[in-house]
């Protein structure tokens, strides 16, 4: 038996821009296991509720996450609207869809420049990431953030998008899906990129359902599951049909996001095709009494937010169970058996989000 | 910044942000805005680093990472501190895991504003913080002569 040593990954290393810290058990060059250590980003926030009101804690809960804000708004507001019986109005509805899933082609491009970064491919990190900024002006120009744009609250939303802008949102659509085209191209079709992603870190369909994989790393396993086929928000409206990948490898997760940007691009046109006229937010009186479990889509999985009222300003708990936790311990699967230079690819193969993870 | 004396080298260290800093930070390096037409190089050691960014407020974890990444960085060093939680703790601030700003912790010579902070705001930062290790590297210089 070779002699096993004990390498240590993180927290600051060059390929993860947050902290996560894995203890790798390897035999020679191939690791046994992983021991992961988290909690560098924990902050408390889940205990603010006892602090804020439940109207103030719509901005704490944006910042849970910096690359998923506009959802982890939009699942805190969904909650406390459903505990306080609140109608949203059918147009604030489509404008957090549209939103969200502006959000959602966001980060997935993020984590695809990040991937290329990962595998030294320098350019398609740059093409990447440029593409991504038309996004970012978009939610610049309709809400008056990049990233953390605070559109959410408890009743709708803040802002309204003009019917010019509506109409630019759908034309940057047509124009992203068209420059989109190369760089898919080459993520699924070039030899450098197949000869990394391909077979590294399957996990197979039962090891996905067995340690509760979500989102994407579910997808790409061969699972149907997407929570927007619930019909939240505006989605019982559009066709919604996850899109899934059978080989369970690096390769398909890659596929997955990427095909999921496409779907982005078409739900946002769709949404913007259907929207109705109306009122953005219903006046909210009262205080939430009672308790809820709100289950929404975030680009790297299923989220879910639990929201327990008293009748006074303040709530009782606030609890969120976000993908990157559940989807920690199918990543430590994926890594068991692979080269030692391989982890820090599978370790951002399952998009990590530690800020959401640790709160 | 009428020239730039030396290509800074940036260590970028997320203390505990909400990840809106980071990727902004990140954000900085890619084409629209490409600050390493500048010379500045994002690096991921601290041994080769001149300026440290930080992002989020610092807590009980992440206190002692921060204090020997600091304690790695080779003599000048600056420290810019990115976003309202690293520069005062923010938001979080009522947080019971969270110390307060970076500056509870070690020497900041940058305040970067902004929740999240914009790349505008960042590259201005660092901009300030390259005019700064001018003077402390001459500072440097003369304490080193006179010894």
């Amino acid at each position: 038996m070779a002699k096993r040593s004990i390498i240590p990954f993180g927290p600051q290393h060059p390929v993860l821009p947050e902290p996560i810290h894995l203890d790798l058990v390897l035999e020679d060059e191939t690791v046994v296991e992983a021991v992961p250590s988290i909690g560098f980003i924990h902050r408390g926030l889940e205990k603010l509720v006892e602090k804020k009101d439940f109207k103030q804690y719509v901005y704490i809960a944006e910042r849970v996450c910096g690359i998923c804000s506009c959802g982890h708004g939009m699942g805190y507001c969904e909650a406390v609207e459903h505990v306080m019986n609140i109608q949203v109005p059918p147009r604030a509805e489509y404008l957090r869809t549209i939103w969200i899933e502006m959000s959602r082609i966001h980060s997935h491009l993020l984590w695809l420049g990040l991937l290329a970064d990962a595998l030294g491919f320098e350019s398609l990190f740059m093409e990447s990431w440029r593409l991504r900024e038309k996004i970012l002006s978009m939610m610049d120009a309709t809400t008056g953030g990049r990233i953390i744009f605070s559109v959410n609250c408890v009743g709708g939303v803040l802002k309204d998008i003009t019917p010019e802008m509506l109409r630019e949102i759908s034309q940057t659509m047509d124009d992203m899906e068209r420059e989109l085209k190369p760089i898919m191209e080459t993520f699924l079709h070039d030899y450098t990129v197949q000869s990394r992603l391909c077979g590294l870190g399957v996990l197979t369909r039962d090891q996905a359902i067995l340690y509760g994989a979500v989102g994407p790393m579910l997808r790409a396993s061969g699972v149907e599951y997407d929570v927007r086929m619930t019909g939240y928000g505006a989605y019982g409206d559009l066709e919604v049909a996850p899109i899934t990948a059978a080989d369970g490898d690096s390769y398909a997760r890659c596929e997955v996001r990427l095909k999921e940007l496409i779907q982005s691009f078409r739900l946002i046109r769709e949404a913007i095709g259907k929207i109705p006229e109306g009122p953005i937010a219903v006046p909210v009186k009262g205080s939430p009494s009672g308790e809820y479990f709100m289950r929404i889509e975030q680009p790297r999985g299923e989220a879910i937010y639990y929201v327990k009222g008293n009748g006074t300003k303040n709530l009782d708990r606030f609890r969120l169970r976000t993908p990157t936790t559940s989807n920690i311990p199918p990543m430590l699967e994926t890594v068991k058996g692979c080269q030692l230079a391989d982890v820090p690819l599978l370790v951002l193969t399952i998009d990590p989000c530690i800020s959401c993870t640790e709160r | 910044m009428a020239k730039v004396s030396k290509s800074p080298w940036l260590l970028h260290y997320d203390a505990s942000s909400c990840n809106g800093c980071d990727i902004e930070v990140l954000d900085c390096l890619t084409p629209k805005y490409d600050i390493e037409r500048f010379g500045i190089i994002n690096t991921g050691d601290p041994f080769q680093a001149d300026i440290l960014l930080i992002t989020g407020g610092v807590n009980s974890q992440t206190e002692p990472v921060v204090k020997q990444l600091y304690s790695q960085i080779p003599e000048p060093k600056v420290v810019v501190a990115v976003g309202i939680c690293a520069c005062t703790g923010g938001v979080f601030k009522e947080c019971y895991n969270i110390k307060g700003g970076i500056d509870t912790v070690i020497p900041v010579d940058v305040y970067v504003p902004g929740c999240a902070a914009r790349p505008e705001a960042i590259i201005d930062g660092v901009v300030q913080a390259v005019a700064i290790l001018d003077k402390k590297r001459e500072e440097y210089r003369r304490q080193k002569n006179a010894k």
